[in-house]
């Protein structure tokens, strides 16, 4: 074994190792990438049924509610980015830190129907915590710009009307 | 007072460091013993200030010194002893602090053991740690100093998060931090190998043990981390490829290719400039994954600490310290000589395999980690991705890897055939295959079946290995336990931690079998889960030093006979209006019942409560297996090749003697 042939050895053990990880990677991305998207989205483009995504906003004050499927109990609620609101459900127990008029995150697939089955929620450790994709949704949806203050009280996101929004169309276009 | 002495403590150490730093390096560029016989000295005494200063902390936060403003955030009155001294690096000042203390501990160490060194190597490499540990107690005095006053002082502090009172966090992470800061010493070795420009088999000798030690730490720590997140966080899992704990894991697997490649060094003078640019590469990750933590770059469950200006500080120090030490690897490496030939089928050839496979595996993972932060910065496109992802592309990776795990102990160095080391695994093979068919049975999807598989065979083929070695069942039993006896210790070390490898992922590929239900029931109601019957029997109100709970009962019986009785149960901590869920966990080793408490519904003359219930086979074993293979680390460092006669050089360039 001459010490250029190991080279080669080693190049081509190192070439197939890298390749199958990129490979890997890359059909792993296609197919497992996991979007962020807010309620208005869904409803203007619903993503296809088998698509997992990560629906996040607030939860609208008043709207959750239990409902109990053969001994499962399961949890209705909707959410909101203050232009549409998707109703979630959701087989499970909801996390500590879920409220209403907070933010959340549930991870699903959108129903034919519209509504979004969740498999999973998310509400973060620190209770004034917000996402930061909520955050980013909230201001391009013109609720809320994070360079005029403060994020307002959130038990009012779900009573903000449409008229507010269109009081201030130039905060609307993302 | 005792606060300010901490100050001057931290600020001292600071000082001794940037010396530390300065003056060895140039003590040995001239060869001058006296600034060299500076290093040891100034390291220990950065050590003594570092742990003066942290004990100065400790004592602010049992004394209720509600004047540091750090104990005022995080500690009150009420919180239990243990949690106000655990509390102390569950926030981000004092962490960093704990951080800067293990540091100057590792310094302390070269100095304290590394007495054979030569001493311009151990000057270089103290320098090198004291430069890292300047720049962290600077970070740590400027940007966030754990001794900061606030007046007037509050009379009671704010409490610390109750996730994080829990006495998991009592031990997880001064040992994560001391896996990622133990790879600082690997580190400081390649930096200064490279400032002399040789490396050679003595160097391997004497990076190695250094680099086992973290190894081992840092196994720990993510093996406790992850079960602290299955039985705190409750929701079942144990690892969820959340960005901190990604970060935890990538040093990691480099970390256990450098003490594989660092065999190679040590044994046959090959791979040297791998093997340096490993212990750069996992030290710089190390760093990296406190800087993804720290800045906030990467949110996740884990953010207690989101602070961007002290991200621009530790960005600042990480193009520092990874960007130098990459340009001067980049200036020096050609000037390394390459070492010994080997033929593909080798123990060589199979240790390159491995670090191809551990470095893929790493890349993944740092693919998946850092694309979706990369995306929003660039395109604002919010993307996340999770266990599908790293599950689709680690495990196809990591079963090859396994494969020609069990082979590795086997080869003979150099040049090797592959019919006798088959011939010597053949019980293991058949073993495996019996596995396999097993498996397929009781599994549906193929992944958790190779997993079992594989599992099987390393565990068998460690077994092997030592059989092998001992002559076992070929001998006499006597002759055998004298060959036990001579065998070094690292051969036993190295088979233990394979097959600890083993039996986490037969764990792994157990939880994958896990079962779970959400039921809502009335007090009395039973429900069935894999085979055992499940009685919420009794929920009533407790009292807790700074909570109030509900305590659920719950019976679990098999075919009538109790197995156990659970006690989950709901903690509301009313100084931070947080509710946390405490998990009740019945575990025979071969599987965990794990049972939770969830919300009461309806009114009070007639409630339901919503309970989550697990069967999790195997699970413990994926634990079991992280401390077999730390143990496995440890054992072959208690052994005398390591302690004793480490080699002086072949042909040694020291001229200078300290005295």
């Amino acid at each position: 074994m001459t010490r250029k042939s190991r080279r080669l050895w080693l190049v081509v053990a190192c070439m197939i190792g890298l390749g199958s990880a990129a490979a890997l990677t890359l059909n792993a991305f296609s197919s497992n990438i996991v979007f962020f998207m807010a309620p208005s989205q869904v409803h203007s483009k619903p993503p296809p049924a088998d698509r997992t995504i990560r629906l996040g906003g607030m939860v609208v004050a008043g709207s959750v509610h239990q409902e109990k499927v053969k001994d499962a109990p399961v949890a209705i609620f909707d959410v909101t980015d203050g232009q549409a609101a998707v109703t979630v459900r959701y087989e499970g127990i909801l996390p500590d830190l879920f409220r209403e008029g907070q933010s959340v995150v549930a991870v699903g697939t959108v129903n034919p129907d519209g509504t979004f089955r969740a498999s999973e929620v998310l509400a973060k450790h620190d209770e004034t915590y917000m996402p930061k994709e909520v955050a980013e949704e909230l201001r391009r949806s013109g609720k809320w710009d994070p360079r005029f203050g403060k994020a307002p009280d959130a038990a009012s996101w779900n009573t903000m009307t449409a008229a507010d929004n269109a009081k201030k169309p130039a905060t609307q276009t993302p | 007072m005792n606060p300010e002495l901490g100050n001057f403590a931290l600020a001292l150490a600071c000082c001794m460091a940037a010396g530390q730093a300065i003056l060895p390096l140039i003590g040995a560029s001239r060869r001058d013993a006296r600034l060299m016989a500076l290093a040891p000295a100034l390291a220990v005494g950065q050590m003594i200030a570092l742990i003066t200063s942290f004990a100065c902390l400790i004592h602010a936060a049992i004394t209720n010194d509600f004047s540091v403003q750090n104990v005022a955030a995080n500690s009150a009155v009420s919180k239990p002893l243990l949690y106000k001294i655990t509390g102390v690096w569950g926030n981000h000042e004092g962490s960093v602090l704990l951080w800067a203390m293990i540091l100057s501990i590792c310094g302390g160490a070269v100095a304290l053991f590394g007495r054979n060194l030569p001493s311009a190597l151990q000057a270089r490499v103290i320098a090198v740690l004291g430069g890292v540990a300047a720049g962290f107690e600077l970070f740590c005095l400027t940007t966030s100093n754990p001794f900061a006053r606030v007046w007037p002082a509050p009379m009671d502090g704010q409490g610390m998060n109750p996730l994080l009172q829990d006495p998991g966090l009592a031990f997880h992470p001064p040992i994560l931090y001391t896996g990622y800061v133990g790879f600082a010493v690997p580190f400081a070795f390649a930096i200064a190998a490279l400032i002399e420009g040789r490396v050679d088999a003595a160097w391997g000798r004497w990076v190695r043990p250094w680099a086992v030690a973290a190894w081992c730490f840092l196994t720990c720590g993510i093996a406790m981390g992850s079960w602290w997140s299955y039985y705190v966080l409750g929701w079942g899992g144990y690892w969820f490829w959340d960005p901190v704990e990604n970060a935890s894991l990538i040093p990691w697997l480099t970390g256990t290719a450098l003490v594989h490649s660092a065999i190679v060094v040590e044994k046959r003078e090959a791979l040297k400039i791998w093997t340096v640019l490993l212990a750069i590469g996992t030290f710089s990750f190390s760093l990296s994954g406190t800087f993804l933590v720290r800045s906030g770059i990467l949110n996740s469950v884990h953010a207690f600490a989101n602070d961007p200006a002290r991200g621009v500080f530790i960005l600042g120090l990480l193009a520092l310290v990874i960007g130098g030490s990459l340009l001067l690897f980049a200036i020096r490496a050609p000037q390394l000589t390459t070492g010994g030939l080997f033929a593909p089928v080798s123990r060589e050839g199979l240790l390159v395999l491995n670090n191809i496979l551990l470095c893929s595996i790493c890349a993944v993972v740092l693919t998946g980690t850092m694309y979706p932060p990369f995306m929003s910065l660039l395109f604002g496109k919010t993307i996340s991705v999770g266990k599908p992802f790293f599950d689709a592309t680690t495990i196809p990776l990591a079963i090859p890897l396994m494969v020609f795990m069990g082979f590795g102990p086997m080869m003979p160095w150099k040049r090797a055939q592959m019919w006798p080391v088959l011939r010597r695994l053949w019980w293991a093979a058949c073993v495996t295959g019996v596995a396999l068919v097993a498996a397929t049975f009781q599994m549906r999807e193929i992944l958790p079946v190779l997993a079992t598989a594989t599992a099987v065979w390393v565990i068998c083929s460690s077994v092997a290995d030592i059989a092998e070695r001992l002559r076992l069942f070929r001998q006499p039993l006597g002759q055998s336990w004298q060959r036990a006896r001579s065998l070094p210790r690292a051969v036993f070390g190295a088979a233990l931690a394979h097959a600890g490898v083993g039996i986490v992922v037969l764990g792994i590929a157990g939880m994958s079998q896990a079962a779970h239900r959400i039921v809502e029931v009335h007090v009395g109601q039973s429900e069935m889960l894999a085979g055992d019957s499940w009685t919420l029997t009794d929920v009533k109100p407790a009292e807790g030093p700074n909570y109030t709970a509900l305590v659920a009962t719950i019976e679990v019986r098999h075919n009538g006979r109790l197995v156990t009785t659970l006690h989950p149960s709901k903690r509301t901590f009313a100084s931070q209006h947080q509710t946390t869920t405490e998990v009740a966990i019945h575990t025979n080793l071969m599987a965990d019942i794990y049972g939770v408490l969830g919300d009461k519904h309806g009114d009070d003359a007639n409630p339901t409560y919503v309970l989550r219930l697990h069967y999790n086979p195997l699970a413990p074993w994926m634990w079991l297996g992280g401390l077999i293979m730390a143990l496995g680390g440890a054992l072959s460092l208690s052994d005398r090749r390591v302690r004793v006669g480490a080699p002086r050089r072949a042909n040694t360039v020291d001229v200078v003697v300290v005295p």
